[in-house]
Formats: C-alpha cells, sequence, structure tokens
C-alpha cells in the first residue's frame, strides 16, 4: 500500500505536467525541498550507520592488531593478563537468542492465531492489549523478576528434574545453580513474546477474507483454513516478526546480565553459567582502564553488530527463499 | 515550510540560552567524574556544601572509577574520583602531576547463605583457597577448624563475585593477593579479573540476591550494603591474627595502622593492615586532582572543598555507613592538599 503511493507520487513528478500545470513557482520550490530533505535524512542515517562502524573498527584496532582472528576462537578472556577472546559471549549471545526463539516462536504464532482466528471478538482487544503491555515492562524488570522468582524456581523444581530425566543428554548436566544459560534463554523469550505476538497478530488481521472463504469453499477445516491460506500468505510477514524478536534478544542486555552468571566459559549445558557480547559490555565498560581492555572491549561491540547483521542477512535469505515463489504465484 | 521558518530562530534562541554562561557568573559549575563506591557520601557533601560556599555547585558522574581516571587525565574534568590507586603507567599519561586525595574508606565483606546462619570466621588463606577452587565444600577440615561450634553441611561452596567492573572487586583481590601468592600468580588483581570459579552477580545486589536465593553460597559486598540489607559477614583474621568483625570502626582502625608505612602520595592499599583492630579488607577511596590548576578561581574553590571534606565533612561519613579517616591521616592530607597551586602559587595559603 505505502509502496503504491510512494511510486504514484513518482510517476506524478517525473511526467511533471499535471500537478505544475495546476501550481506552480512556490511548488516547485517545495517539491525541491522536499526533495532535499527526505534524501538528506536517508543521507544521514546511512552516515551515522557508516560512522558508528568507522568509529568502532577505528577504536577496536588495537585488539585485532593485538589478537588478529584469534579474538574470535578463543575463550580466553584476562583483563590482569590483558589476554583477551571472544568466544564464550559470541557463543553465549547465539544460544541465549536461539534457546529464546525455540521456545517464544510457537508460543507467540499460537497466541497470534487465537487472537487474529479464533478468540471471540470481544476477548481480542484486552488480550492484545495485555500483550502488548508486556514489552512495555523495562528489561531491568524482568531481570529482577528473573532472579528472585524464575531462576529460584528453576535451581528448585525445573532443573531437577530435568536433570533427572533427560540428565543423559549433555544439555542437563551439572550442578542446578538457577542461574545460567537456560535462564536466559528463558528470560529472553518472555521479553520476545508480546513483539512476535502483536506483529503476527497484525500480519494474520491483513491477510484479506477471501483467502479465507476459499479455503473453506472448498470445503477446508478450521485449522487447515489457517495453515494453507492463512499463515502460507502472510509468512514473510511472519518472519518479519520473529526477527523483529530476534534483534531483540541478541541486543538485550541487562535482564541477561542479571541471570546469565556472567561466566566466559563455551559449555554445552544448559544448566550452566554463561556470558553475552552485551553483557560484557554492560558489565566491564566502565571500569576498563588499560588501552588494549578498552579496545578488546570496543571490538566485542563491533562483533556484535556484525553478528546481528549476519544473522539478519541469514534470515533474510530464508525469506526470499521460502518466500519468492509464493510471492509470484499471489502478484 | 512558513513555519518552519518561524521555528528557526527560535531554535537558535533556545541554543543560545543553553550555551550562555549566565548561570556560571554568579555560580562556578565543578565537574567531576568517577567512582560510584562513594557517590551517596559524595553527593551528601555536595549538598551540605552549599550551606558553607553558596557560589559552588558539583556536578558528578558516578561513571565508575576508570571513567573517571580517563576523563581527569583528558581534562574534560576538574576532579575525578577512583577507589583503586592509578598505576605509575597511567600517572604518566596524565599531562600534569595528579594528587590522589583520600576522602572516606570502605570495606568489603564475606557474607554466605548457611542453614541456621551461624556466625563464621575465615583467614584470607582459606578464602584465597575457596575463591581459586581449591575449598569446595561447607565442611572442609579447614572451615571446621576455624568455626568448630558452627554446624557446616556436606554441602557445595557456590561462590558468587562481582560481574562488573568494580571497586568492590579490587580491593577483594587485593587482600587475596596479599595472602596468597598462588592467587597473586594465577589471578592477580584489578577491578575485573579472571576468576577461577564461581557465578558473576551484577553490583552489589545482584551477588546478594544470589547469595540470598541459594543455599551454600559464599560472596562478597561493601560493608555498607552488608549493614544496610542485614547480611550475615564473616570475622576475618587479621595481620595480628585477631579475628576481627566487619565495622566502620574497625576500617577506621586499618588506616590508622597504615599510617606509619604511609607513602606521601596516597597510593596506598589498606588491605591486611597491621594493628590489633584492623579489619583486613578495607580501602581509602580518592579523589584525583591536578598539582597545578588550569583556572585560579575553580583551583581556589576547589581546595577549599577539599579542606573542608577532610575536616568539617568528616561528620557525615558514619551516617551513610561509610568510615571517616583517622586524625593522624587527615593531617598528612592537610599538608598535600597545601601543595596544589595555581601557576606555582599555592592556593591554600592561609589556613
Amino acid at each position: 500500500m505505502a509502496a503504491d503511493s510512494i511510486s504514484g507520487v513518482g510517476t506524478a513528478d517525473g511526467l511533471s505536467l499535471p500537478p505544475r500545470a495546476v501550481s506552480r513557482g512556490r511548488s516547485g520550490l517545495g517539491d525541491r525541498v522536499y526533495r532535499t530533505l527526505i534524501l538528506a535524512s536517508v543521507w544521514l542515517v546511512l552516515l551515522l550507520a557508516a560512522g558508528l562502524v568507522a568509529a568502532l573498527t577505528w577504536e577496536s584496532w588495537a585488539a585485532m592488531r593485538a589478537f588478529g582472528l584469534r579474538f574470535l576462537v578463543t575463550s580466553h578472556w584476562d583483563p590482569v593478563a590483558g589476554e583477551f577472546g571472544a568466544l564464550p559471549f559470541i557463543y553465549g549471545t547465539l544460544v541465549s537468542s536461539l534457546l529464546a526463539l525455540l521456545i517464544a516462536v510457537p508460543l507467540s504464532l499460537g497466541a497470534a492465531i487465537f487472537l487474529a482466528e479464533l478468540a471471540p471478538a470481544w476477548v481480542r482487544p484486552p488480550v492484545a492489549f495485555l500483550i502488548e503491555m508486556l514489552a512495555a515492562v523495562p528489561s531491568v524488570v524482568y531481570g529482577l523478576w528473573g532472579i528472585f522468582v524464575l531462576v529460584p524456581w528453576l535451581r528448585d523444581w525445573v532443573q531437577p528434574a530435568l536433570g533427572r530425566s533427560l540428565g543423559f543428554l549433555p544439555l542437563f548436566q551439572g550442578p542446578p545453580y538457577g542461574i545460567g544459560m537456560l535462564a536466559a534463554g528463558l528470560i529472553l523469550s518472555i521479553m520476545i513474546v508480546p513483539y512476535i505476538t502483536s506483529v503476527s497478530r497484525e500480519v494474520l488481521l491483513a491477510v484479506p477474507g477471501s483467502q479465507r472463504e476459499a479455503a473453506l469453499g472448498l470445503g477446508a477445516t478450521r485449522w487447515e483454513t489457517t495453515r494453507i491460506a492463512v499463515l502460507r500468505y502472510g509468512r514473510s510477514g511472519l518472519i518479519g516478526a520473529i526477527l523483529l524478536g530476534l534483534g531483540r534478544a541478541l541486543g538485550e542486555t541487562m535482564a541477561v546480565t542479571m541471570v546469565i552468571g556472567n561466566r566466559p566459559e563455551v559449555s554445552i549445558s544448559l544448566f550452566a553459567p554463561g556470558y553475552t557480547m552485551a553483557s560484557v559490555l554492560a558489565n566491564e565498560f566502565t571500569e576498563a582502564t588499560s588501552d588494549l581492555y578498552v579496545s578488546a572491549l570496543v571490538e566485542i561491540g563491533l562483533l556484535l553488530l556484525v553478528v546481528t547483521v549476519l544473522v539478519n542477512g541469514l534470515a533474510r535469505l530464508l525469506v526470499w527463499s521460502v518466500g519468492g515463489p509464493a510471492r509470484g504465484a499471489r502478484g | 515550510m512558513r513555519k518552519m521558518w518561524s521555528i528557526l530562530p527560535m531554535l537558535l534562541l533556545a541554543a543560545a540560552m543553553v550555551g550562555r554562561p549566565g548561570l556560571a557568573d554568579a555560580q562556578m559549575l565543578m565537574n567531576g567524574a568517577g567512582a560510584t563506591f562513594p557517590y551517596p557520601i559524595y553527593s551528601k557533601w555536595f549538598e551540605e556544601y552549599i550551606k558553607v560556599d553558596p557560589e559552588v555547585r558539583f556536578n558528578y558522574q558516578s561513571i565508575g572509577s576508570g571513567g573517571g581516571i580517563r576523563q581527569i587525565t583528558e581534562r574534560t574534568v576538574d576532579f575525578g574520583a577512583s577507589d583503586g590507586p592509578m598505576t605509575d603507567e597511567q600517572l604518566k599519561k596524565a599531562p600534569g602531576e595528579l594528587f590522589h586525595i583520600p576522602t572516606v574508606m570502605g570495606a568489603v565483606v564475606a557474607t554466605y547463605n548457611l542453614p541456621g546462619s551461624p556466625q563464621l570466621a575465615f583467614t584470607g588463606e582459606v578464602l584465597a583457597d575457596i575463591f581459586l577452587g581449591k575449598i569446595t565444600k561447607w565442611n572442609d577440615a579447614r572451615i571446621k577448624a576455624l568455626n568448630p561450634s558452627a554446624t557446616l553441611p556436606d554441602q557445595a561452596i557456590v561462590v558468587v563475585h562481582r560481574s562488573d567492573g568494580s571497586g568492590t572487586t579490587y580491593i577483594w583481590v587485593d587482600y587475596l593477593c596479599k595472602i596468597s601468592p598462588e592467587w597473586e600468580k594465577e589471578v592477580g588483581r584489578g577491578t575485573s579479573v579472571k576468576w577461577p570459579v564461581g557465578l558473576g552477580g551484577k553490583g552489589n545486589e545482584g551477588v546478594a540476591g544470589q547469595v540470598k536465593n541459594a543455599p551454600g553460597s559464599l560472596g562478597y559486598v561493601e560493608l555498607a550494603y552488608a549493614i544496610t540489607n542485614k547480611l550475615p559477614a564473616a570475622r576475618i583474621k587479621n595481620q595480628a591474627g585477631k579475628l576481627v568483625e566487619p565495622t566502620i570502626e574497625s576500617t577506621t582502625a586499618a588506616a590508622a595502622g597504615a599510617v606509619k608505612s604511609m607513602p606521601a602520595d596516597f597510593r596506598v592499599s589498606l588491605t591486611n593492615a597491621p594493628g590489633p583492630d584492623a579489619y583486613p579488607i578495607a580501602s581509602f577511596t580518592w579523589l584525583l586532582v591536578y598539582k597545578d590548576q588550569s583556572n585560579e578561581s575553580k583551583g581556589k574553590a576547589l581546595v577549599k572543598f577539599l579542606w573542608w571534606a577532610i575536616h568539617d565533612g568528616q561528620r557525615h561519613p558514619a551516617a551513610l555507613l561509610y568510615a571517616p579517616l583517622p586524625a593522624p591521616v587527615v593531617k598528612e592530607i592537610e599538608a598535600k592538599i597545601k601543595q596544589i597551586t595555581f601557576s606555582g602559587k599555592p592556593l591554600l595559603a592561609a589556613q
């Protein structure tokens, strides 16, 4: 819709006859100012992004020169000795976000389908409102709730039970601290559920009614209608919603720092404490004094940016590969 | 469009008003940045000092000791603040000679969570070995020997440390370094270190939260935080061989004990201080000021404030659970403040 109106303006401007014929002089100037302003804001955003990358690269140069690619694959983080390796942080960021997606995606899509397709009309607005309100809770509040409610619950109930039933898997071994990767993944999943749910709901609501009517007309059940006519139609939008949640999970700092245990080690077990890139920045940047230390932290910031861009890029490729033919058929 | 042109002059006017030094004509704004640990007492001082000198206003950003050192080195603030003394290398980077002025003292306590909350005692050696991961159970023979009357469970010790870079961590590991050669070699001292074992909690509240929640855990927090939150605090054996409870008095006693060996620049660690009543895990916190001030009126106001802080100002720390400076140390700091100059002239001659 938005794309249509923009291209409409573009063609009118290109042909230039009808609007200029009606109003002249001032509006020509207005158009030029408008165009300049719009272009300037685009350039400003691009320049900001480029400046950010340049500044991060410049500041992390000392660490790049000192450690090279070793920085990415070693897990030794010793500020006293001046040795830095980022692997545990990269691992922790990816694993905690992945865990969060594994939990949040089915939950959010379920909630969105319920709200868009199944719930009685009077239920929808209040429930949707409540879910959206979750997005407004500050992350430090999630963190405190994590420390005082989620972590004790995990330590006393969930982790012992998981250890007993699935303890043969390396994922669920080790002492149950409560704090650790599992707690971080859980809290992240709760934090991203409102984002994925409310965007997915909007996507599902935007699916034309004719899609459903056609499926129902062919004799599909309610679930089949949702699956074939609604979810398939909206899947690129749904993947967009999931990406939004993933972006939030990758960058989340405060709540994760409070429950992950902040231990720079790579461990397969979800019970073990871990660390994320955003957390180490939040924890150590204020008191980092030596130049190499600061530089290593800035390089982690740069890596976080790179990882986020890579993950988003990969996900977008995924969208194209699954969404391409469907969109072609639709258009 | 016309609307925008009419807004523009207003924006310019607003910008001019913000940038105008009008406020500074009547009041002098003193900028400082650094340590978070002394922030409560410093803000109390800045508030009280208005009564002494209404001309001076302070703007203190508690961004951490590292940030304070960076900012004073770059001269973007009038004074810095740090919980750890600057290293020789850091001092060399500064464009002028920097003074460390001790202001108050703090202590770090070992807090724990055991069934029945027994009152425990530790030696530095035992604490170091627990934090090195060599003592792993509460009913270890060496803990038992120090606490014969306490019932110690056959339970793993969950070590909890600060995850954020912090002066509290510096004091704690500085003490362990002095006691245990192995700790010094394997881990060393710093505001963040590579911990051999344990979980990291963010801030005092993160460590305390984890210790409170998890039976069998052992962590360290600031004395003030432990007192206000009524956390159990272990007695620690000091250099004189006495088990000392962490209190304001035993913290001040640590500085009194160290006064004989105090170096002229006050860059001294008070951990494991001599003296029968000295609590061994204590430290000064410092303000960082240039010996030669670049602005005469600001320099004058700064030394006046420092003089006030180490005299009248020392009435305030105890209420906020900081330890005040002992009298012999105040005498030595007086001499230091008198050395602060503006282009060679002492700024505080007439006191």
